[in-house]
C-alpha cells in the first residue's frame, strides 16, 4: 500500500479510538453522575436482599470497568497499531 | 535499638502521639529510616543531575511499571488516602462519587495525552505548545497554569502536613512544616528527578501496602462479605441507611457534572503528573505507565471505600477515638488512621502514620520540581533569554528556583495554619482544567490554533476561573464570611472550561496576525511526531 494513504489511515484510525475509548468512559461516568443529580432513589436500591446498593454496586463498577477498558486499550495499541507504525517508521 | 531511641530522641523531643509512646517511636522509626533511605538516594542522584536530562527528567530511564507507581504516588496524596476514607466514614457512598471522579481522568489521559505526550515534549509540556505556537508568549501562559496550580496545591498540601504530624508526633506545626519543607528542598534541589521519583515509587509502595492490609484487616472481620459489612455499618451510623445512596454532597445535577469536568480535564492538566511522562525512554512505556497508574489508583479508591466503610464499623462507637462531642478525635480525616490502630495496634498505627508522612513529603517534592522547572526552563532560558542560556546556567536557576519555592511553600504554609484550605485543591483543578489542559489538547488536536487564540484564551480561561472561585461560595461566603455569594456555583468549571475553549477558538479564528499555511504545516509536522514519535 502507499504510506502516505497507510499513513492518513493509521492516524485517523489511531485518533477514532482514543475518542471512542473516551467517549465510552465519560458517558458511562456523567450518565452516573447524572442519575446521582436527577434520580437518586433509582441508585438506593438494595440488590439481592444484601446491603449492596444499585449505587454501590454500579461506583465499584465503573472502576473496575476503567481499568478494564485501560487494558483493552493498551492491549491494542501494543498489538496492533505499533505494528503499523513501526511499518510507517521504516 | 538503643541507636534508634537517640535519634528519635533528639529529633522528636516531644514525642505525644494520640494513643500511646511506643506506636510514636515506631512511626518515628519507620519515617526516620524512610528519611534516610530517600537521603541516600539523593546523595547517589546529585552525582547525576548536572544534566538537564537527568535533572528534568531521570535521564529517561524510569520503567513504565515504575513510572505508573510514581505516577500513582503523585496522585494518590494524604489528602486522598485520608481525606477520602475520611469523607466516606463521614457520608458513605458520597465518598465513592468523589473517588470515582479522581479516577475516570486516568483512563482519558491515557487515551488522549500520555503517548503524545512522550513522542512531542522533553521536560514541560509547554515544550509541546511551543512546537507550533510562539515560544516566549506561550511559555509565559504555561508557566502561569504551572505556578498557579503548583501553589495553590502546594499550600494544601503543606496546611495538611503541618496539622497532620502536629496529631500524630505531637510536633509543634511550624517545626513540622519546617522538617517537609526542608526535607523537600534537598530531594529537589540536589536529587532533581531521579530523587523524586524514587521518594514517589518507594512511598507509592508503602502507601499500597499499608492500606491493602488496612482493608483486609477490615474485610476479614466480616469474612470477605461486602455486604454484611455494609449491614454493619448501616447499623451504627447515625445516618443509617442513608449512608448507602446519594446524600446531600452533591444536591444540583450543574454542580455534579462541574465537579466531574473539572476532576477529569484538571487531572488530564496537572503539570507534577504531565511531567511524569517525560521520565520514560518511549510512548509505550509511557502508555504502560498510564496503565499501570490507573491500575494502581482504581485499586487504592476501592481500598479506601472499605477502609472508610470499616471506619464507621469500629470506630462510631468507640470512646478510645471520640471527643466530647461524640465527634472523631482530630478530624474526619483522621479515620483511616484511628482505624489502624483500632484493628491493627500500636505497631501498625505507627506504620500507618510514618506513611502518611512519607506520602506528603513524596507529593510535596513532585510539586516543587514541577514549578521549579517552569521557572527555570519555561521562564528563564525561553522568556528571559530568548534561549540562548547553556545547560549550567538553567539547571542553577531552576536548582535556585526549588529552593525559593519550597522556602515561600514553608512560609505559606505557616501563614495558613489552621485555615480551611481544602477549597485550593479544588481550585488547582479548575485551573488546571480551564487552562493548562485546552491549550495543551488543542496544540495537539485542533490544526486552527494560533499563538494569539492560545495565549488570550488561556489567560480569559486562568482569569475567569480565579474571578469565579473567589465570587462563589468556597471563597466569598466561607472565606470572606459574605452573606450570599455573587456566582452561585462551588464548581465552576462547566463554565470555566467552556469559556476558555470558547475563547481560545474565536481568537484564533479571527487572528489574521497568523499565516494560515505555515500554521497547518507545523500541525502536519506535529501530528506526525505526535504518532510516530519521529
Amino acid at each position: 500500500m502507499n504510506k502516505r494513504i497507510l499513513y492518513d489511515r493509521f492516524i485517523f484510525l489511531n485518533k477514532l479510538i482514543s475518542f471512542t475509548f473516551s467517549l465510552l468512559i465519560l458517558c458511562l461516568y456523567f450518565s452516573f453522575i447524572l442519575i446521582i443529580g436527577f434520580k437518586p432513589q433509582l441508585l438506593g436500591i438494595l440488590l439481592y436482599d444484601g446491603y449492596i446498593t444499585v449505587g454501590i454496586a454500579l461506583g465499584l463498577s465503573i472502576i473496575i470497568f476503567s481499568i478494564l477498558l485501560t487494558l483493552i486499550y493498551t492491549l491494542i495499541s501494543n498489538n496492533f497499531l505499533d505494528k503499523v507504525r513501526d511499518k510507517l517508521k521504516e | 535499638m538503643n541507636f534508634f531511641s537517640l535519634i528519635i530522641l533528639t529529633v522528636f523531643p516531644s514525642i505525644t502521639l494520640a494513643s500511646n509512646e511506643e506506636s510514636s517511636y515506631f512511626a518515628a522509626t519507620i519515617f526516620i529510616l524512610f528519611v534516610f533511605v530517600t537521603l541516600l538516594i539523593t546523595y547517589f542522584a546529585s552525582k547525576k543531575t548536572d544534566v538537564k536530562e537527568n535533572y528534568y527528567a531521570a535521564g529517561g530511564k524510569i520503567s513504565g511499571f515504575q513510572n505508573g507507581l510514581a505516577i500513582a504516588g503523585d496522585y494518590m496524596s494524604a489528602a486522598s488516602f485520608l481525606g477520602i476514607s475520611g469523607l466516606v466514614f463521614y457520608s458513605g457512598f458520597d465518598g465513592l462519587i468523589y473517588s470515582i471522579g479522581f479516577l475516570v481522568g486516568w483512563p482519558i489521559i491515557l487515551f488522549l495525552i500520555s503517548e503524545r505526550l512522550k513522542n512531542l515534549g522533553k521536560f514541560t509540556f509547554a515544550d509541546i505548545t511551543s512546537i507550533r505556537l510562539e515560544q516566549s508568549k506561550i511559555r509565559i501562559l504555561s508557566a502561569t497554569g504551572t505556578l498557579v496550580t503548583i501553589t495553590l496545591y502546594l499550600i494544601a498540601q503543606m496546611v495538611g502536613a503541618g496539622s497532620l504530624i502536629q496529631i500524630l508526633f505531637g510536633l509543634p506545626y511550624e517545626i513540622a512544616v519546617w522538617i517537609v519543607g526542608v526535607l523537600m528542598i534537598i530531594y529537589v534541589s540536589f536529587g532533581g528527578m531521579i530523587a523524586t521519583t524514587w521518594v514517589q515509587i518507594i512511598k507509592a509502595f508503602l502507601l499500597i501496602f499499608g492500606a491493602s492490609i488496612l482493608a483486609f484487616l477490615v474485610f476479614k472481620e466480616f469474612s470477605f462479605s461486602l455486604s454484611s459489612l455494609l449491614e454493619q455499618a448501616v447499623k451504627v451510623h447515625e445516618s443509617k441507611i442513608e449512608i448507602l445512596f446519594p446524600g446531600k454532597l452533591i444536591d444540583d445535577p450543574i454542580s455534579a457534572i462541574s465537579l466531574g469536568i473539572a476532576l477529569i480535564l484538571g487531572t488530564a492538566g496537572l503539570p507534577h503528573i504531565l511531567m511524569r511522562f517525560f521520565t520514560v525512554p518511549d510512548a509505550k512505556s509511557a502508555r504502560i505507565s498510564a496503565l499501570y497508574a490507573t491500575t494502581f489508583i482504581g485499586y487504592f479508591y476501592i481500598l479506601t471505600f472499605v477502609i472508610g466503610f470499616g471506619a464507621i464499623v469500629f470506630l462510631s462507637d468507640n470512646y478510645l477515638y471520640l471527643n466530647e462531642n461524640g465527634k472523631l478525635i482530630g478530624s474526619n480525616n483522621m479515620a483511616a488512621i484511628h482505624l489502624s490502630h483500632s484493628i491493627g495496634g500500636d505497631i501498625f498505627l505507627g506504620f500507618i502514620s510514618a506513611v502518611a508522612f512519607a506520602t506528603i513529603l513524596a507529593v510535596v517534592s513532585g510539586l516543587t520540581l514541577a514549578g521549579a522547572s517552569a521557572i527555570g526552563r519555561d521562564l528563564f532560558v525561553y522568556v528571559i533569554k530568548k534561549g540562548d542560556a547553556d545547560e549550567k546556567t538553567e539547571l542553577k536557576v531552576s536548582k535556585v528556583s526549588s529552593v525559593v519555592i519550597g522556602v515561600i511553600a514553608i512560609l505559606l504554609g505557616i501563614f495558613f495554619e489552621g485555615q480551611n484550605v481544602a477549597f485550593m485543591v479544588g481550585l488547582a483543578f479548575a485551573v488546571a482544567a480551564s487552562t493548562n489542559f485546552p491549550i495543551l489538547f488543542l496544540t495537539i488536536m485542533w490544526k486552527n490554533l494560533t499563538t494569539m487564540g492560545a495565549y488570550y484564551g488561556g489567560m480569559i480561561g486562568l482569569l475567569t476561573t480565579i474571578t469565579l472561585v473567589i465570587l462563589g461560595p468556597t471563597i466569598w461566603v466561607e472565606v470572606f464570611g459574605f452573606k450570599e455569594a455573587i456566582f452561585p456555583y462551588k464548581y465552576p468549571a462547566i463554565f470555566t472550561v467552556s469559556i476558555s475553549f470558547f475563547a481560545i477558538f474565536l481568537i484564533s479564528i479571527m487572528d489574521k496576525t497568523t499565516n494560515k499555511t505555515e500554521n497547518h504545516k507545523k500541525f502536519e509536522k506535529l501530528t506526525r511526531k505526535a504518532y510516530l514519535g519521529e
